[in-house]
Parts: C-alpha cells; structure tokens; sequence
C-alpha cells in the first residue's frame, strides 16, 4: 500500500484536528480500509487510529435508549445484554455479517462507513465512477447480480454491504458526528447518501469529522434480521430485512422495515411501512407491501431476481414475527 | 518506522516497522513466526487468525503498529488439547489453514463461555450447528470441516 | 465377470497397519505450526517479488514506465521485456517431454511485447520487503495497442471445433451404433443442455516459490505437487541441466491440480532471482493465483437418453464444448465417464473446443468426470423422472456387465452393491417419490443420488527403501504431501510389509534430490508408490535372507517361508530380527532400490488398458433442504458408498473423499469465476466473492467404502483423490429436483435459479 503516516490521538479534539488535514483518514479495526489501501483504492497520507478514543462502551440513555460508542466493536455489541433484550435485530444483524475474527475487530464507527463490495470498484483496472469519479460505470454491463436495484443512478448502482446499518436504519438510529465546528446528530436514515451524479459522495459526512456515537431510541416491537446471501455464512447479503412489528387483535399497530442488498444505502421501506399500518398482519398485505417498496425498482439483467427475493424475504420476516411474536 | 513492542508467544519483542506492516507481514517476514498463514490477505480465509490479548482476529487486515503493546499467541504459542483433537479427528490435510482453525477454535470457545451469541444460536449448547457458524470464518479448501468439528466437540466434552 | 486373476503382491505378514485409522506421521507438525511451507525459508539476502499483470486481454505493450517504481525506497529492480534476461521459449508440447507437459502456456514471459490474457505477467518488481514490492509493482505504468480479443465463452463457444484425435491425455469420443436413430426411435426421451461455469483450485495457500541461485545451481522452494515435471521444465527454460536445481516441497498447502505445472509465478522468482543476484521470494496474491493460475474450464453439454418403457436406455448421447486458450491449454475429457457407466447398445460421444485469448485452463480434481458426470447424472434422474422410475431402479437395471464402447471387462465394478449398502444406510426407502412433498418446517426436503467414476492410472515410481542396523527403515521417494498423507500411507505399506513398527519407519519425500517420484495428480501417486516400495521392500527381505549368518535359523529358508514381523524375518521354526542379521554380518545398514524403467511400464500399461478398464466407482446420496421462500439450498445429509480398491488408511482416506464431496458442493451451488464478457478479465479474484463452502455449508458427511482389492492392483489399490467429487454437484441437482419439481441445468445452483 502507498506510504503513511500513523497517528494514534488519544482524545477526540486531537483526533478531529489529524483528521482536518487533505489526505487524512480515520483507522477503525481496518478490516475494510486495510484491504483497500492494500488494493491501492484507498491511498490516504494520514491514517488517523481512533482506537484509543474513549467512545468504547454501550451507554443507557435516559427514556430507554441505547447510547452506542463509535469504537464498539461489532461483537461486543452484538453480546451487549441490553441490545439482544432489546434490539434483537440489530445483535443478529451484526452477528451475520463478516467472521466471529472480523467481528472483534470491526467498530460501529468503521462499519457504519465501510463501502461497497462492487467487483468493479474493487478492480483498479475497470471504469468505475465511485473509485474514479467520470470514469463510466462497468457494472452496469457487466455482472451486477450483487448490485442494487432500488435508489441507483445511472452514474452508479453499487449497494451499500453493511447488515449492521440496515438493523439500525429501521430502529431510527441516529449518529452522532464530532466535526471541526462541533457536534452533529444525524439521523442513520439520512446519514448515507444516494449515487446520484457523484457515487463517490456516500455521506453526509464533511471531510474529517469523526462519527463518535449510535443512539438508538426505545422500540417495544419485537424485531427480527433475515439475510440471504450465496452460502450459509461468511458472504454479504443479496438481499437482507430487518423488521421490528407489533400486532394487536390481527392489525398491525407499529412495523419498521429496512431492507439491505437492493440499494446504494439501507433502505428504510416507508412505503411499505405505511401500506401495513392498520391492515391485518396477513401474508396478503406483507407481499403487497413489500411488491409496492420494489414498484419502483431499476432492474439490470443479473439483478431482477431480487425483487422477488426481496418480497418474499419480507414476507418470511413478517410471518414469523407476526406468528412467533419476539425476536426468535 | 515506527518502534513497537509486543508480546509474542510469551517472549517480548521490539521492533521498528513501517505504519503499512501488517500484524501478518510482521509475525512472518520480521519475526519469523510463520505459524499464521496469508491465505488471502483480505480477511476473506482465516488462515491468518491469531489470538490478541485472548481474543480471535485476522492479522492480515490488522496494521502491526495499532497492536503495540498488546500480548500476540500464534499456534506457535499454543499448548492446547485442541492440537492433539485435531489429529486423532483428522481436522486438516495439507495443514495450511490449520494454524488458523486452531487459534480460531479457541478464540471462539472462549467466545461462547463468555457467553457471546451467534447467527444461529437458538438454544444453549454448543452443538454441531453452532460450531460451524462460529467457525465459518475459517475456509479449509482440504475439505476438513466435518474433523475440526469433531475435534472442537471432543475437547468440549460433547 | 471374468478376470485372469493376477496375484497382487503382497505382504508376507500379518497386515498390521495396511487399513487401519493411523494418526498421520506429520500431525504434530501440522497443529504446531512447525511444518513450513514454500514462502516460509528464510535467507539471508531475500528480496520479495510481486507481479504487475496486463489490464487488456490481448494486444501489445507500447511503453512500460517503471520510473516511478524504481524510486520508491527498498526496490531493487523492475524488471520488463525491455529489460529482463531472455528465458528459453517454452518446449513444443509433446508427449515425450514431461517438461513441456508442465508448461503453463506457450508465452514466453517479458521477452516480448505481447499481451495474450488478461491478468498476464507483464513486469516483475524485486524489493526488500513484500510491502514495497507490492506497492511499487502498483506503480508500473504500461500502455498498450489493444487487439480484438474473443474472451467469452458463452459467445464464441459456436466457434467450438472438434478435439483433434490422438491426443492420449484424453479418451476423446466415441461412436457405437447408430445413437440418433436410436434416440428417435425411443419411446422415452431426454435430451437436455447443461452448463458448468469456470472453476478455480482456490487451494488455501497462495502459489509461493522461494528461488535462489549459487552460480548455475538453483534452490527452489515451491508449492508443486510436481517436482519432477517443474523441475525438467525449468531446467529447459533455464539451459542448466536438470540436476543443478533442486525442489524442495515438503508440504504444500493444497493443489488440487492447480499446482500440477510450472505457472508464471514460478518462472518469474527464477529469472528475477537470476538477473538480481539474489534469494527472491514471490508469493503470489490470492488475485494474482487467479491472474495467473488457470482453472477449470467452463463446459456446455447435451445430453440426450433414450430408453424403452421399462426403462432399458437404447441410447446416449453425450457433447461437450470447452475451451483452452490460444497460447495453450488442456482439452477437458468431458465425456470419460459416459464410455463407462451404462450398458447401451447406441453411443455418440464427441467433444469440441474453442480456443480464447483467456489464461490457460488446467486440469482440477477429476477433469472430465467432475463435470461430465454432473450432465450425465443429472440426464439420468431426468430420465427417471419421465419414466416413473426409481432412480436407483434405472441404474442398476443398465449397469454394463463389460465396459460399454470398448467391450473390454472390469477389473473391479461393485456399484450394485454401492447402492444396494447405500440404500440401506441413507434410508432411501423413506423417499416419497413425489417432487416437493416431503417437508421439515417450512424446509423442502429432498434426497437425490448419483454415480461416481473416475479412471484409475499409475505411473513409474523410483524408491529405494533402507535397513538399518538398529531396526528402523527409511523409504525415500520425490513424492508430495499436499494433504492426502503420503508419507503416512507409504511409512504404513512399508511397516506391514518388513513387519516393524509404524515408528520406525521414516519416508523422505518432498525433494527432487531424492529417486524420482510422480506427480501428485491424476490420483496416481499413491498407488503407484506403493508398488514400487512392495517391491521394493521384497528385495530387501531377500537382501536380508542373504546376509543370515551361519547357525542362523533363517539359513537355508526360502523366502516364501518367511514371515516379516516384530522387526525381523521368521520361519515356524524360529527367526531373527533384522538388527541381529544385520549386526552379524557387520552391516549397518542395507539399501535396496526399485526403479521400474519407463519403457517396461508403458509396455504393461499398454497390456493392461488392452485388457482392462480400471476405475473407481461410487454412489453419492444426497438430502438438501430448500427454503421455499428464498430459494436457499442447505446440503443437510450426505452418504458416499466407494468402490476403490484396497483403502491403506480409513482416516485419511475418509477425509479425502470428504474433501471432493465439499468440492462437490461448492461446485454444485456456490462456486463459479466470473469472467468479464468485455474484458477477459476475473472479477471475482477472491475468498470472499468466489464463494468455496464454509463451515456452515457442509453437514456431516458419511462415508462408505467396499474396501475389496482390486485383483489387478499391486496391493489391490487405487488412488482416490479424485473420485469423490465425481457425481456430487449431480447428486445436489438431483436432490434440488426432488425438493421443488425444478431441475436446474446451469451450475452453480444459486437461489435464483429456485425463486
Ligand atoms: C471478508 C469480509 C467479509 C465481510 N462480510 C461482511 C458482511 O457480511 N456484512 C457486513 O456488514 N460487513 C461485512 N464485512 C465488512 C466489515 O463489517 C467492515 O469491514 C467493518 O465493519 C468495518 O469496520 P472497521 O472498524 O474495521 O473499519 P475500518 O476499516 O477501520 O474503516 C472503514 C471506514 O470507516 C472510516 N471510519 C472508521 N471509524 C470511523 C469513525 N469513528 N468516524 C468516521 N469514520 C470512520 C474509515 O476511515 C474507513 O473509511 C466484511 C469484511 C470482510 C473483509
Ligand atoms: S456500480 Fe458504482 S461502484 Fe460499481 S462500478 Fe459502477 S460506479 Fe463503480
Ligand atoms: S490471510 Fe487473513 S483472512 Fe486470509
Ligand atoms: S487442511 Fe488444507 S486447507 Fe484446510
């Protein structure tokens, strides 16, 4: 990988101030930016370690909330009693992505801004507008059987791979930034951006600022994460739910519904959502939910099987939330 | 360069590498620990687990410099029934990816006493099914997944 | 059936260790951490090597600026065509050259300005650490003239030309009968096209070569499972004679075919070795295996069966389409297995192949049968389908009493009794017949079988075993550990066969210094070790006999009196060990050698293939469970029943036909290399989009063998590396079909094909 420097600060002001400079860029557990440095996709001056930072623990929030440090790592959180009681989705969604190794190493903070898995974004060699922003997009012609059918451009239609954020897009996560002017609060469901004309902007994120904190507000309903993917573990989601639902006398009173592997960010379904709001939790109404969600999806030749997949895997998820009740 | 310290198999180690040195390259070109293996070099085999402070990672993706300090056990390191498990079951063939598994099986098996769930944890016990989903960030191409299994429920008693 | 029944040799003892479930000799090795691979020896003055590969698929380079790479600090060379020292052209591909067998492809790299794949080494860059050589090769900057380029399959596969004959790698096709009159004439019919998608070896280690050169004298450790061919290969691309270099491969982390020849990467430590004046390591990346390393090429097939009502085929038809590479490659023998496994009167077997500007393919577990079976196997339950037949029922009602083209008999055929055991112990009989019926939850349930075949082959080995005075023995042989336990197995032959101790028997393989062995492929190496060291070993009981000093009880024996056992040679009457035989005759040690003359071994194999068909044979059952609303197929019980000769150990024997099932698997469902139809180019060169089974995919597999000797086999053995993969994507097809009522022609058998 091309040449460094490392700094490892150990309080957020200087952390932020490293990280101010053109070409810095934050280290999590580097499972993501390592192997794109190594892939010369990323190529920073300044890699700025925030490991040391004190945003390592899952904070109660007063009112029911969890307050989740930037620094978490994914498998702490997912064993964090309170966030199997509580989220069940979010601990399943993170114990299905990546290895129980992966895990250890990856944070809340990395994995929130981890990028897509694209097999042309990942060739240095290929057209790609994300890597190379105006230098045409192979995918679209290319194999795109991962590739999203839901938010795309035709400037870019790479899904965004995280199970972690699609957990916390349907629990209305919001993040909180330390920037240079300060602290910001953003809701997950705005914190990625669509593709539009410049794929290469994936945030809301200004340059530098640091994402120190997940605070998830309470949810009563019970939630579930259902992810299908090529085998059996140890592969990125083709398609992924993550719902929470409640259900009262056969009609639906509170659903959230976040779909992952069909769009360049987590997708919150809030057509589908609405649709299911008052109307009998049956499977009739999940699959005319779920088919109005994907009505409006852009399909490549590789990649239309996923709105059948995803229609039934909302159904699956919502059946068996609706039949077992809890998270399992 | 950046001057670092750790802790390898019991034995403290200084040594200057550049910020861009993976914990791997470290282990393997500077120290001559060869125990862990670069199957891929981007996280995606496990061929190069090792144990951190007791915990499993992937030192491929790991940079050298953010484990300063920190006690580093490779199967160089380790003394531990799993080693014998793993022949009598057969749990490898051409042992390349064997290191791995081994460090792995450990670093999972404390995972799960201290009591960290996993995809498919529905009831207690550290069945069949839950070892193969804890361990299925090690890839053996060998084919050897049914005689790691059965090493891992042999040391646990099952 | 009938066989002339030729005595196999055999031990004069008791069999103490021939079958048994050894712990393998290098186990401690293995779990310590101690065993070293090619990247892992040290030298003093190493420099790392990384590899730039082209980004066009065919074309030329006009320029190679490397100036920046070269200021990088710690780069110790690039080297280009322009600048890099001229290799030897790669020998003209012959038969009688083991050497040009090895070679990769015709390309001679950095020697010219041509590009012919995608992913082709085009500069090497030497450093003094991996890290900047890998990055300084990111900063070699070609350009290139780009040429027209056919890459993909799927378009220029109508191109496909018929294999030309004679080629006596390959069983190419066959005509008996008249196979398309038949075929219509039949009252009940399939006819269907399958596809197999480019597989990958993706063995857990990386292609490593340490190279380092002592005047015309080179070192070399290299993750080969062929010594023997690599090392004549580099000694006719190098000009030094064979005997100046040396290959050492103690343990290598997997093959799988894909490290059967010389390959780039090989080649390229050697020259970069050789024009830096240093030890070079290149280790290539998981990319670069993908980049350089062919795989299995990808396949189109028609089968087509006739059969009358009860089911008796009166016809087979079997083509086949896959491709090699313009600057070289292996025709894949797609069809092998359907000369073998039905009796049928009326037979068109054929073979065509198209050449891409693509890196070779190369052979990979069972090449031919692995995917050849899959279309037929798959044919045949399709068959069953449409007659209301048992799959089973079908099969065994057309098992050939000779071998169908050829007429020529078996040595050994028990897959009745495969399936009649496997049957029994899989609980076949607890199918319900019907497509999509059987369910556990929401999971559909279904159970699927097939037939496995692979062609049994062996070759010259060159041993020489050791006696020493204090008991112990060491056979010594260039053969190759890449995970089947071949030190094990022979240290057990050769233990039964002098009657000592597993213990006391060392085997010395992994060296090219050591007496010539056989390549690790083809699943010949260890039956064709263990003939030499049978032999091998009843010359030293004779040797032994010999030397029995005066008043010895021994003297006088004939050797077929003698027993070998607890260390030494005994007669009813009494016997002495090997220790005090060799002691008073004031030996300390006795050496003996076998050295089967290749002219003497082509002349028996060209009898016996007159004869004979030999093979190993199986039935694969299989129960998946399919997800009706995603499509997600789980393997969730697996049986294989094999008929493979003599098994030397029940262990490791076990776990390598578990090893080709998992294969199977992941071939079946998962596995595929994507290569861009644009480009050429592999767009999937990794672990994590290449998609091998994990833990999570593989149930336990439950495995059966006959054990029976095959009567013609020296030991009654055969290889079996191979055998197990054959049948097993089918199998899952097979299975798949019966859980849902589809039957999915493309491998691999992704959701999508399901939803
Ligand atoms: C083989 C493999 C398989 C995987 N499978 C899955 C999967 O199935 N599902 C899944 O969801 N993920 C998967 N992952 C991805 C993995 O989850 C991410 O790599 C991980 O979550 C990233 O976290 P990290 O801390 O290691 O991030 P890093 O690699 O350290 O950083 C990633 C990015 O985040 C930025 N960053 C890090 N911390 C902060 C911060 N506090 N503030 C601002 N920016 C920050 C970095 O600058 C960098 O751009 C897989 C990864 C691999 C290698
Ligand atoms: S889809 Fe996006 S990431 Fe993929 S090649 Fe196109 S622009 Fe790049
Ligand atoms: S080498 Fe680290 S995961 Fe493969
Ligand atoms: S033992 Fe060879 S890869 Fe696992």
């Amino acid at each position: 990988m091309r040449p460094f420097a490392y700094v490892k600060p150990v309080d957020v002001e200087t952390a932020v101030l490293a990280a101010a400079k053109p070409g810095a860029k934050f280290l999590g557990g580097g499972t993501n930016l390592v192997d794109l440095m190594r892939e010369g996709i990323e190529r920073p001056d300044t890699v700025v370690d925030v490991t040391g930072l004190p945003f390592d623990t899952v904070d109660e929030l007063p009112g029911g909330g969890l307050r989740i440090g930037a620094m978490v790592r994914n498998s702490a959180l997912a064993a964090d009693p309170r966030v199997r009681a509580r989220y069940p989705v979010l601990s399943q969604a993170l114990l299905c992505g990546a290895s129980g190794q992966l895990r250890n190493m990856a944070t809340v903070g990395g994995n929130l801004l981890q990028r897509t898995r694209c097999p042309y974004f990942y060739d240095t060699a290929a057209a790609c507008n994300k890597r190379e922003p105006g230098s045409g997009c192979d995918a679209l012609d290319g194999f795109n059987r991962g590739c999203a059918i839901l938010g795309v451009s035709e400037s870019c239609i790479a899904t965004h791979p995280s199970d972690m954020c699609v957990a916390l897009a349907a629990l209305d996560a919001v993040v909180e930034v330390r920037g240079a002017d300060g602290t910001r609060r953003i809701p997950l469901t705005d914190f990625h951006r669509l593709p539009g004309d410049t794929p290469e902007i994936e945030t809301t994120l200004a340059p530098g600022d640091l994402v120190t904190a997940v605070e998830l507000p309470p949810v009563a309903a019970g939630s579930r994460y259902r992810k299908v993917r090529d085998r059996a573990s140890y592969a990125f989601a083709l398609v992924s739910v993550a719902a929470a639902l409640r259900v009262s006398d056969g009609i639906v009173t509170e659903v959230r519904l976040a779909l992952g592997g069909v769009a360049p960010k987590p997708w919150r379904a809030r057509e589908a959502e609405r649709l299911l709001v008052g109307g009998p939790a049956d499977e009739a109404s999940f699959r005319r939910a779920a088919e109005a969600e994907l009505a409006a999806a852009t399909l490549r030749p590789d990649n239309a099987f996923k709105v059948a997949l995803a229609a039934s895997t909302v159904v699956a998820t919502l059946r068996m939330l609706s039949t077992e009740g809890a998270s399992r | 360069m950046t001057e670092m310290r750790m802790k390898v198999n019991g034995s403290v180690e200084s040594l200057d590498v550049e910020p861009w040195v993976s914990l791997l390259d470290a282990l393997r070109d500077r120290l001559g620990v060869t125990g862990p293996k670069k199957g891929c070099d981007q996280g995606a085999c496990g061929a190069c687990t090792v144990l951190v402070d007791g915990m499993r990672i992937n030192a491929c993706l790991a940079l050298a410099v953010q484990y300063d300090g920190r006690e580093i056990t490779t199967i160089e390191g380790v003394a531990h029934p799993l080693q014998e498990a793993f022949v009598r079951h057969d749990g490898f063939q051409c042992g390349y990816c064997t290191p791995g598994q081994i460090c792995s099986a450990i670093g999972m098996l404390a995972e799960y006493e201290a009591g960290m769930p996993s995809a498919v944890t529905e009831s207690p016990g550290l069945d069949e099914a839950e070892i193969r989903e804890r361990m299925s960030g090690n890839l053996c191409r060998c084919g050897a997944y049914n005689g790691i299994v059965d090493a891992i429920m042999d040391v646990t008693g099952r | 059936m009938s066989i002339d029944y030729v005595k196999p040799e055999q031990a004069t003892g008791t069999t103490r260790y021939v079958g048994q479930a050894v712990d393998r000799v290098d186990g401690t090795a293995k779990t310590s951490g101690q065993a070293r691979f090619a990247a892992e020896f040290p030298y003093p003055d190493l420099a790392h090597a990384a590899l730039v590969h082209a980004t066009i698929a065919r074309g030329r380079i006009t320029a190679i600026d490397t100036a920046a790479a070269r200021v990088v600090h710690g780069v110790v060379d690039v080297l280009t065509h322009e600048n890099a020292p001229a290799m030897k052209p790669a020998p003209k591909m012959s038969m009688l050259n083991l050497g040009s067998i090895a070679s990769s492809s015709s390309v001679n790299y950095l020697a010219t300005d041509e590009v012919h794949w995608n992913g082709q080494p085009v500069a090497v860059v030497v450093a003094e650490t991996v890290e900047t050589a890998r990055y300084a090769a990111s900063l070699v900057a070609p350009t290139y003239q780009e040429l027209p380029a056919a890459v993909d399959f799927a378009t220029e596969k109508h191109n496909a030309v018929p294999e030309k004959k004679g080629n006596p790698l390959l069983e190419g096709g066959a005509d008996k009968g008249d196979a398309t009159a038949a075929l219509a004439a039949a009252p009940v019919s399939v006819d269907l096209e399958f596809s197999t998608p480019q597989y990958n070896h993706n063995a857990i280690e990386p292609h490593a070569t340490t190279a380092v050169w002592d005047g015309d004298h080179l070192t070399l450790h290299d993750s080969t499972q062929n010594i023997g061919w690599v090392r004549k290969h580099l000694a006719q691309r190098f000009g030094v004679p064979e005997k100046s270099i040396r290959i050492l491969s103690p343990f290598v982390g997997g093959g799988f075919g894909g490290k059967g020849r010389a390959w780039p990467g090989t080649l390229l430590a050697v020259l970069a070795a050789r024009a830096t004046g240093r030890a070079v390591r290149l280790a290539l990346t998981r990319e670069g295996v993908y980049h350089t390393v062919g795989g299995r090429t990808p396949s189109t097939q028609r089968v087509a069966l006739g059969a009358d009502a009860q089911g008796r085929l009166t016809a087979i038809v079997h083509t086949s389409v896959s491709r090699i590479a313009r600057v070289g490659g292996l025709p894949e023998p797609v069809t092998t297995a359907t000369h073998h496994l039905y009796a049928v009167p009326n037979i068109h077997l054929s073979h065509e192949v198209v050449e891409l500007d693509l890196l070779t393919n190369t052979f990979m577990r069972a090449p031919g049968e692995a995917i050849g079976t899959f279309a037929l196997e798959s044919a045949i339950d399709e068959l069953a389908w449409e007659l209301g037949m048992d799959p089973i029922e079908l099969r065994l009602r057309n098992e050939p009493e000779r071998d169908p083209v050829s007429g020529k008999s078996f040595t050994q055929r028990m897959l009745r009794e495969a399936y009649a055991r496997g049957a029994e112990r899989f609980g076949w009989r607890d199918r319900d017949p019907r497509p999509g019926v059987m369910r556990d939850g929401r999971w559909l349930v279904g159970m699927g079988v097939a037939t496995a075949f692979r062609g049994s082959i062996h070759m010259p080995v060159h041993v020489t075993v050791r006696l020493g005075a204090d008991g112990k023995l060491v056979v010594r042989c260039a053969l190759h550990e890449i995970g089947m336990g071949t030190a094990t197995a022979q240290a057990q032959i050769a233990a039964d066969e002098m009657g000592v101790p597993l213990e006391s028997v060392r085997v010395e393989y992994g060296d090219s210094e050591l007496p010539r062995g056989v390549g690790a492929i083809g699943s010949a190496q260890t039956a064709s070790a263990a003939a030499s060291v049978l032999a091998a070993c009843a010359k030293l009981r004779k040797a032994v006999l010999a030397l029995a000093p005066p008043g010895s009880p021994l003297r006088g024996r004939r050797i077929e009196e003698l027993e070998a056992r607890d260390g030494g040679l005994h007669h009813r009457d009494g016997g002495q060990t090997y220790t005090e035989i060799l002691t008073a005759a004031g030996r300390d040690h006795l050496e003996v050698e076998h050295k089967p003359t290749m002219l003497g071994f082509l002349a028996r194999t060209v009898r016996d293939s007159r004869r004979w068909v030999k093979a190993t044979t199986g039935a694969q059952f299989c129960e998946v469970r399919v997800d009706p609303d995603t499509g997600e197929v789980r393997v969730s019980r697996w049986l294989g029943v094999f008929d493979l000769g003599t098994v030397i150990n029940a262990r490791t024997a076990a776990s390598q036909l578990r090893g080709g099932i998992v294969m199977g698997i992941g071939m079946a469902l998962s596995e595929q290399t994507l290569i861009d139809h644009r480009t050429g180019r592999i767009m999937n060169p990794s672990l994590a989009e290449y998609h091998v089974p994990v833990h999570a995919d593989i149930p336990h597999i439950d495995i059966d063998y006959l054990n029976e000797p095959d009567p013609t086999m020296p030991l009654g053995l055969h290889g079996i590396g191979e055998v197990s993969i054959t049948g097993a994507a089918a199998a899952v097809a097979n299975a798949v079909r019966h859980a849902t009522g589809k039957r999915v022609r493309d491998l691999p058998i992704t959701l999508d094909k399901l939803l």
